[in-house]
């Protein structure tokens, strides 16, 4: 199982010191929080991507290569890359480059986006935000696995004799998650596709998630992939710690209070009763993850919020080292031992390499 | 007898409250209404003074808590709604209004819809036509023509047989005609899949 964080890339001021950082203090933070997630011994780092304050994370791919060039193991992912607003062809050509650039450490999570005016900024209709992820992501896939490409569709301009470059390392394509919080279509494209699906989990009542993951679990054996419990699964969480639980509780307050989603709502109490966040001390944090599996079943990739609602970085290093020293070791053998063994894992480059070599053999023997 | 479920929405805020008073009147005559139609009522009251911060969270938030979940799904799931609010500076409610804007978009298309309101005096009766009506009706829901305004006055010793009482039972009985005409509400799934992927492909 692969565990890592994520980050929305809010630049928002401390509550608890008045002081906002700058975007190159946030920017330059966000790799040493990266850099500090491999040292801990995390799997994967995942990025947003946004177009308006107060996020920075505009051109996720720039920052994941520069994340890449200082680090030697880390899958380079995101959360989420807008496969709605983006141009297709583009994202094929920016990933394909960071696949070669960090020796395939990468894979990415689609979504449509949460700022309604990002559609219209970049030229596109919100109402066809589901039509739109379906055509774009057919094109995307097709390029990936397709050296020259003629194609038409009803949102970007037809291509002839296209072949998007570079190609992707190995000619194995990125490994891709669909994300969405509540749309049955992209779960259902998910399983179409026998790709990856990624439930944000920490906005919503896990009851909430626990519908999706089973609506894409069956349409996965559907679309023959395998078993349900052999989809490809993965969940966000929040959580804040400190050694001794109230003391999390108490430092954690004034962020949540005024963070910038759910600040200013719902209590503290309320919200980690209705959601899966969890301050509190590492046990509780292990104890409150393992629980997802009883809803969700095995599934094969976690990831953290942590650096958001003002954070400063001593303290978001501070729980990268609790989460890589204390919470993950924990996890990493509780999962494992109790995943059966036709349960698999997420995909790698390695794998999905490993896993084509293996076709091709196979298809070679029975052809000779 | 054939079954069914209306759910009352009460927004009053002081208690006792007499938009609670009215809620009452106008639930128990819908009953005695729907049984002449040869129908068993099953009322269920929601009363927004309780949800006031489950309100608020969600609108903060965007999901609704559990016990607001439970309200909005029983809204969904009613055959008819009967919705009564105070009129507070010309219109209903804030917190009224709240609650109908996270209901889901098409809860309430084409349920059957009785409007009720209640202030300190009769000069605030017409917000029933201009706000509540209206609101309803953008959300294709199917309002009753009789609307039913009740006045402090209205509940006063010599209206006990007088006009209140007779608007009452004629909305009642509006109400309940529609309930008759209609098969019970299915509700729709929201996880379900309405669309083949291979259509949604080729759009």
């Amino acid at each position: 199982m692969q565990f890592g964080i994520f980050s929305v890339s809010d630049i928002t001021t401390d509550p608890t010191t008045g002081r906002t950082p700058s975007e190159r203090e946030r920017i330059k933070d966000i790799v040493t929080i990266a850099k500090h997630a491999e040292e801990v011994g995390l799997d994967v780092f995942a990025l947003g991507e946004h177009h308006n304050e107060p996020f920075f994370s505009s051109s996720p791919t720039t920052t994941l290569g520069y994340i890449a060039g200082q680090t030697d193991k880390l899958l380079l992912s995101t959360a989420t890359t807008l496969i709605t607003t983006n141009d297709p062809v583009k994202i094929a050509e920016d990933f394909a480059m960071l696949q070669h650039l960090s020796d395939g450490r990468v894979d990415l999570m689609l979504g449509r986006g949460n700022t309604g005016p990002v559609y219209p900024w970049f030229g596109k209709d919100i109402r066809a935000g589901i039509p739109l992820a379906i055509e774009n992501y057919s094109l995307l896939h097709q390029l990936w696995r397709e050296q020259v490409v003629d194609w038409q569709g009803k949102f970007r301009t037809p291509l002839q004799s296209f072949t998007s470059t570079p190609r992707p390392l190995d000619e194995v394509p990125p490994f891709v998650w669909h994300g969405s919080i509540r749309s049955p279509e992209i779960a259902e494209q998910a399983a179409y596709y026998g790709d990856g699906f990624f439930a944000n989990h920490i906005f919503w009542p896990a009851s909430h998630t626990q519908r999706m993951i089973a609506l894409y679990r069956e349409r996965f054996a559907h679309y023959g992939h395998g078993d349900p419990d052999q989809a490809i699964v993965g969940l966000g969480g929040q959580v804040f710690m400190r050694k001794n639980s109230q003391d999390a509780v108490n430092e954690f307050r004034p962020y949540f209070d005024n963070a910038p989603v759910y600040g200013h709502g719902p209590s503290l109490e309320d919200f980690t009763r209705e959601t899966p966040l969890t301050v509190g001390s590492p046990q509780q944090v292990i104890d409150r993850t393992l629980g997802f599996r009883d809803y969700v079943g095995d599934y094969q990739r976690q990831l953290f919020l942590l650096d958001h609602a003002g954070l400063p970085l001593k303290t978001v290093l501070e729980q990268l080292d609790l989460l890589g020293g204390e919470v993950v070791p924990v996890l990493r053998k509780e999962f494992a031992a109790l995943k059966p063994a036709h349960v698999p894992d997420a995909p790698t480059h390695a794998s999905l390499l490993a896993a084509r070599n293996a076709a091709e053999n196979a298809s070679e023997e029975v052809s000779a | 007898m054939n079954q069914r479920t209306v759910v009352v929405i009460s927004a009053g805020l002081s208690q006792p409250s007499s938009t609670r008073l009215l809620a009452d009147q106008l639930a128990a005559a819908t009953v005695e209404a729907a049984a002449k139609q040869g129908l068993q009522v099953t009322t269920t009251f929601v009363e927004l003074r309780d949800l006031a911060h489950d309100i608020a969270n969600n609108l903060l938030t965007g999901f609704p808590p559990a016990a607001l979940k439970e309200a909005a799904d029983a809204v969904a799931a009613a055959d008819a709604v009967i919705a009564v609010s105070p009129i507070f500076t010309a219109s209903y409610s804030g917190l009224f209004k709240s609650f109908i804007d996270v209901l889901d978009k098409d809860t309430l298309a084409g349920k059957p819809v009785l409007i009720a309101a209640t202030a300190g005096t009769a000069r605030h009766s017409l917000a029933l036509e201009h706000a509540l009506r209206p609101l309803f009706a953008y959300l294709h829901a199917v309002v009753i023509p009789t609307s039913v305004f009740a006045a402090t006055d209205d509940f006063g010793a010599d209206s006990a047989d007088g006009t209140l009482r007779s608007r009452i039972t004629r909305a009642a009985d509006e109400l309940a005609r529609e309930l008759e005409r209609r098969d019970p509400v299915s509700v729709i799934d929201p996880f379900a899949l309405t669309v083949n992927f291979e259509d949604l492909l080729k759009h």
